[in-house]
């Protein structure tokens, strides 16, 4: 019989055959390949009882506009049962720079909501309790700022940080690898988020103080397998910080979190997370040897593919986010945000964040995938993949212990270059045809219907303007001076910059300003524009 | 006998803006260069004043920028105004990224060429790039 292609490659150019069978997967040992769920290598899951204990966290990724549009968006998602939130801001805020920096000419609250000083946070969890709804926050650079700010609003609400659950995003080295939103150099970053892990295991036991990220390494072209090789190489680069600074392992790595990308490859994905699991577990037990077994757990947020989503005939975009979707929940994903139809066009709007969440819950309540933990376990094809993904990335750890390490690798362009190689290839196959996308170089139609779109007024950023200057008028300038003059102070000395960031926060300081000091401190990461 | 050369287009391609997303115009940077065009690749986080300097100091024939922020409006803007300050509105400006259709009418109006938006070929873009004229 002739076979529709000479080679059948997944997403990740590995070659797959038609069938698979028990001389495929070896020497497979179930207690060693496998393990029950909740126990070492936690390849079937993290918790024993995975979600038939619990279901996900269902965590929509908003923010737009003013800190009052978008709180009133979260309010919107949690009433239709969305169970966590999850804090996208703005360019500007994610670059460190107030409103009215001339840098952020444009951007005020467009892709995501604009926070430039404790009142505008007062303002995006108003009517928010902080000690029950759990809330991750999409920040990297200027991460020490927003969760300080986080903080105070909680002390604001008189919530002991104790009762905070959460997560930060604070995962900057995948930021010089792919997402590109940075203020300093990576070794005086990898400080400040020490900092902010110490600040967390001695007072915000239960947050997430980083949440190490592929999501974006995927985004930004790569395979799979980079994704998954990368992600937790930049998470053991991590936790080999923390111990340079002086923490134990098993005072953090318990609170580490991960976040994928669901993509398209339906089956590469589900192996893909249960490869993440496995190695993490072993190169931690290896590299670490932690005595709590909760340090080799890896648990994670995904989120579906933003790449994957298309302009043209974007209602087929809720197909695509179902099966993505489907993948992590099979995966064991511990959260979940489902991308909006309108994604690839601009930020979602209610309607279409409504059958995003509303994916997730058919998947929870009515599809049955949820009943059996792990129920693709012990399949020929998927134990293979998942065989085949954990020696690919560990052949990439293998390079990046060789380079000296992730900070070396990146000084050197390596990950950047095979993300930017992956990119190239993909875009090829879909410019020649090799690979189908639906309604972009196949089964197209010569006319798009126009869709509802949400469209962030100019009138915001003027309007953003407008407050931050008069609440720069109100505070007491003398007490942000100083406060601002003690971190700098606290900088240069290498001291833990958590306490001082928090007080410049209760002084009113701006993001902005706290990140000027960095700045200055620090210095300013720049990238060679290379291609 | 020797061949006349053909002058190459020279383009200055960038991201303007805060947005460091640059899968897609580093893929278009090297589909360009790969297609024979003269590529000035300036990278991210540059700012529509610094656009303009560089598109000058180049002496280039075109620039284009890709923007994901939803800032184009702005950013072209300010493109425009700079390259009108410098009399140099013969520089083609084009552009890509996520652009809704009621604001391509604008851009239109601004002085910007061509947007390709999400879906684009890169076929399509190199043949409008190597259509540009030289200065």
């Amino acid at each position: 019989m002739t076979l529709r292609k000479r080679a059948f490659k997944n997403l990740s150019g590995i070659e797959i055959h038609g069938t698979y069978a028990g001389a495929d997967i070896g020497d497979f040992d179930y207690t060693r390949d496998l393990g029950e769920p909740g126990e070492f290598p936690f390849t079937r899951g993290v918790y024993p009882t995975m979600y038939r204990g619990r279901l996900w966290t269902m965590r929509q990724f908003a923010g737009f506009a003013s800190a009052r549009e978008t709180n009133r968006r979260y309010r919107y998602l949690l009433s239709h049962g969305n169970t966590g939130l999850s804090v996208a801001f703005d360019m500007p805020t994610l670059m460190g720079y107030d409103s009215d920096h001339p840098r952020s000419k444009g951007e005020v609250g467009r892709c995501g909501v604009a926070i430039d000083s404790i009142s505008d946070m007062e303002i995006l969890f108003r009517d928010i309790p902080l000690d029950e709804v759990s809330v991750s926050m999409t920040i990297n650079g200027p991460a020490i700022v927003l969760f300080a700010m986080y903080l105070i609003v909680a002390e604001r609400q008189r919530i002991n940080f104790k009762r905070l659950r959460g997560t930060l995003q604070n995962d900057i080295l995948k930021e010089y690898l792919a997402q590109k939103e940075w203020i300093c150099p990576p070794v005086p970053s990898l400080k400040i988020v020490n900092d902010t892990i110490r600040f967390c295991v001695e007072s915000v036991p239960l947050y997430h103080p980083i949440s190490i990220s592929g999501y974006h390494i995927r985004e930004a072209g790569s395979t799979a397998v980079q994704e998954l090789a990368f992600t937790l190489y930049d998470g053991l680069t991590y936790v080999q910080s923390a111990l340079e600074s002086g923490l134990t392992v098993d005072d953090f790595a318990p609170r580490l979190s991960f976040f994928f990308n669901a993509h398209n490859d339906f089956f590469e994905e589900i192996a893909k997370y249960r490869a993440a699991r496995r190695l993490w577990a072993r190169e931690m037990r290896q590299r670490f040897r932690p005595a709590n077994p909760a340090s080799l757990a890896l648990r994670f947020h995904a989120q579906t593919a933003g790449c994957s989503l298309t302009a043209q005939q974007p209602y087929n975009n809720v197909v695509r986010v179902s099966l993505q979707a489907l993948a992590a929940v099979l995966g064991g994903a511990q959260s979940l945000h489902t991308n909006s139809l309108d994604e690839t066009l601009a930020l979602p709007t209610e309607e279409a964040v409504k059958i995003a969440l509303r994916t997730q819950q058919i998947l929870a309540h009515e599809s049955g995938v949820v009943d059996a933990i792990d129920p693709v376990g012990g399949s020929y094809y998927i134990e293979w993949l998942t065989n085949r993904l954990e020696a690919e990335a560990k052949s990439y750890f293998d390079k990046l212990d060789e380079m000296g390490g992730m900070v070396r690798a990146i000084e050197l362009g390596f990950p950047q270059g095979e993300i930017h190689r992956a990119a190239l290839a993909y875009q090829k196959e879909i410019e020649s045809g090799e690979r189908i996308i639906v309604g972009v170089n196949a089964f197209t139609e010569p006319k798009e219907p126009a869709i509802k779109m949400l469209k962030i007024k100019h009138a915001v950023e003027r309007s953003q303007i407008r407050e931050l200057r008069a609440r720069k008028k109100q505070r007491a300038t003398r007490r942000v001076r100083s406060a601002l003059q003690r971190l700098e102070r606290i900088a240069v000395e290498n001291g833990n910059l958590m306490p001082p960031v928090l007080d410049a926060v209760r002084a009113e300081a701006t993001v902005g300003e706290i990140c000027d000091v960095l700045r200055k401190v620090y210095g300013v990461y720049r990238e060679a524009a290379n291609l | 006998m020797a061949k006349r050369e053909t002058p190459r287009v020279r383009v200055l391609i960038a991201k303007v803006g805060l947005d460091g997303h640059d899968r897609g115009v580093k893929i278009v940077a090297r589909a360009l260069r790969d297609a024979g065009v003269e590529v000035i690749y300036l990278g991210i986080h540059n700012t529509a004043e610094e656009i303009v300097s560089s598109a000058l100091q180049e002496d280039v024939d075109a620039i284009g920028l890709s923007i994901h922020s939803a800032a184009h409006l702005t950013l072209f803007k300010e493109i425009a105004k700079g390259l009108k300050q410098n009399k140099a509105t013969d520089i083609v400006v084009f552009g890509g990224g996520i652009v809704p259709a009621e604001d391509l009418a604008i851009l239109k109006r601004l002085g910007v060429k061509k947007i390709f938006t999400p879906g684009a070929s890169l076929e399509e873009i190199v043949r409008f790039v190597k259509s540009i004229p030289p200065r």
